[in-house]
């Protein structure tokens, strides 16, 4: 399946529903995952090696430190994707 | 000045018998048995197939995502300190004057193994990042002092199976040294996996009753071949009498002393003459400074092992003299199993309301009682502490030589 915005979204809906524990409805990608999606730092290597995992690409620390929202992680996802 | 008082204003706990304190009380008081046969594939291997596992696991009472962060032990401290803070009227205090002492005889066990699982099965990095937190020894009391915002201090003591006796009396004195009004005192074990289990079973500390783990924690009997292991814990809110009183807050117990010595004999085995034991009730008696008449029960360690039990009892005697007479012995363990680290945090709580309700629990499982037990053991049913004021002791002993004796006594407002 091709790796589309929607697509994207919808996975780390998933992991951070998994990891966080809130409703996947206020996920969105305006979303910062510390402040809105109560996911902390160490929550935040479980999101990232989740979506390794899922998505089959490869996220270094340096991108991760500018991830602050849900949009900034799935536009990486859409662009380093296969 | 007068030495700050220290009074005990609410309880909780998740144990074998029950998943709060009532329940736990209510069950311990009609003799049943928290021990069980594991339902565990792993457990159809070992050599020791039962346990004594919560009554509630914390899944029913715990939302998933706040359990995936933490160890078991940590959710049964979580557990047990959210009914001990309502149990307690969820004082207001000054945040700066609240402390937490939770210990733990071994830590976040099992986190650790299963996380050696993951990396030996998946690599490294699939490891959780929460895998320290959830190991560290002092994870549970962590978590709570987090939860309460506690400022005062959160520590953990570590002395094996008299790490619940210890934080309580870590507790006791950092109310009377003024670090605190309020300290959440207690003591959590969840070490029911397979390699502890093998461990403690390799060093032949285990009952291996398979075929009878109701019968197999039986303290005083002549049949006893080792200790159940139980988990689970319990927590009790310790604060300043005149902050207690000033509150209106119900009071359960006064916590007036506490004993610790040290064996310097073996790493594992009681000393045979019990002096560190009778040492250590010496100075728990000193320390609460009542008369030896008033100490009318006691929650004794006994695991029901073969020499721990008679070396305790042994002890007793010495150091209490003609005045053991008037002592209603009970051996809880027989019920609950054993929680190690949690241990003397329950036994603690059974001591506060043996005090509250002028009644000991029963020990069960004593069939044939050992001639060289010359206490006064309460046996199958409870029994009536008389009228008026009235103490208790809870002893505790530690793999390492660690002995802690505390003193509990009735509140008269």
């Amino acid at each position: 399946m091709a790796l589309t915005v929607d697509v994207v979204l919808a996975g780390i809906k998933e992991i951070v529903v998994e990891v966080a524990g809130i409703d996947a409805g206020i996920i969105a990608m305006d979303k910062k995952f510390t402040d809105d999606l109560d996911v902390d730092s160490l929550s935040m290597v479980e999101v990232v090696v989740a979506a390794e995992e899922k998505f089959g690409v490869k996220i270094p620390d340096d991108e991760v430190t500018k991830m602050a929202t849900v949009g900034d992680a799935v536009n990486f996802i859409v662009a380093n994707g296969k | 000045m007068s030495r700050r008082r220290v009074v005990v204003t609410g309880l909780g706990a998740t144990t074998p018998l029950g998943g709060d304190v009532p329940t736990t009380w209510a069950n311990l008081l009609a003799g049943k048995s928290g021990v069980r046969l594991l339902e565990d594939e792993w457990a159809k291997e070992a050599s020791v197939t039962f346990a004594a596992r919560v009554a509630v696991e914390p899944s029913q009472v715990m939302e998933r995502v706040e359990m995936r962060r933490l160890d078991r032990s940590e959710q049964f401290a979580l557990i047990a300190s959210r009914e001990a803070w309502k149990d307690a009227g969820s004082p207001d205090v000054d945040k700066e004057r609240l402390g937490v002492v939770i210990a733990s005889g071994i830590g976040g066990v099992i986190t650790m193994l299963d996380q050696y699982d993951i990396l030996k099965t998946k690599g490294a990095r699939m490891v959780s990042p929460h895998t320290v937190p959830m190991l560290m020894p002092n994870g549970p009391a962590a978590n709570v002092g987090l939860e309460l915002q506690a400022k005062a201090g959160v520590h953990t003591p570590v002395s094996a199976c008299a790490s619940g006796a210890e934080a309580a009396g870590y507790a006791l004195e950092m109310i009377r040294n003024n670090r605190a009004d309020i300290v959440l005192a207690g003591g959590v074990e969840a070490a029911i996996h397979p390699l502890p289990m093998a461990g403690f079973a390799s060093m032949k500390a285990l009952s291996t009753r398979n075929d009878d783990p109701t019968k197999a924690s039986r303290p005083y009997d002549k049949d006893r071949d080792g200790f159940v292991l139980g988990e689970g814990g319990g927590v009790l809110v310790f604060e300043e009498l005149e902050h207690a009183k000033a509150r209106g807050a119900r009071i359960y117990a006064e916590v007036m002393g506490q004993g610790l010595t040290s064996d310097g004999y073996h790493i594992a085995a009681p000393d045979p003459d019990g002096s560190g034991v009778t040492r250590a009730v010496k100075f728990a008696l000193q320390d609460a400074g009542i008369p030896l008449s008033e100490i009318v029960h006691l929650n004794a360690h006994a695991t029901s092992t073969p020499s721990g039990d008679v070396a305790e009892a042994n002890a007793l005697t010495n150091a209490l003299g003609s005045d053991i007479s008037h002592v209603a012995v009970s051996a809880t363990k027989s019920m609950t199993g054993h929680l190690l680290g949690g241990a003397g945090a329950i036994e603690s709580i059974f001591c506060v309301l043996a005090m509250y309700h002028h009644k000991a629990p029963p020990t069960i499982n004593i069939e044939n009682l050992d001639e060289a037990v010359k206490v006064d053991v309460v046996r199958d049913v409870p029994r009536d502490l008389p009228a008026g004021s009235i103490a208790c002791l809870n002893d505790s002993f530690g793999f390492g030589g660690h002995n802690v004796v505390l003193v509990f006594r009735s509140y008269e407002a």
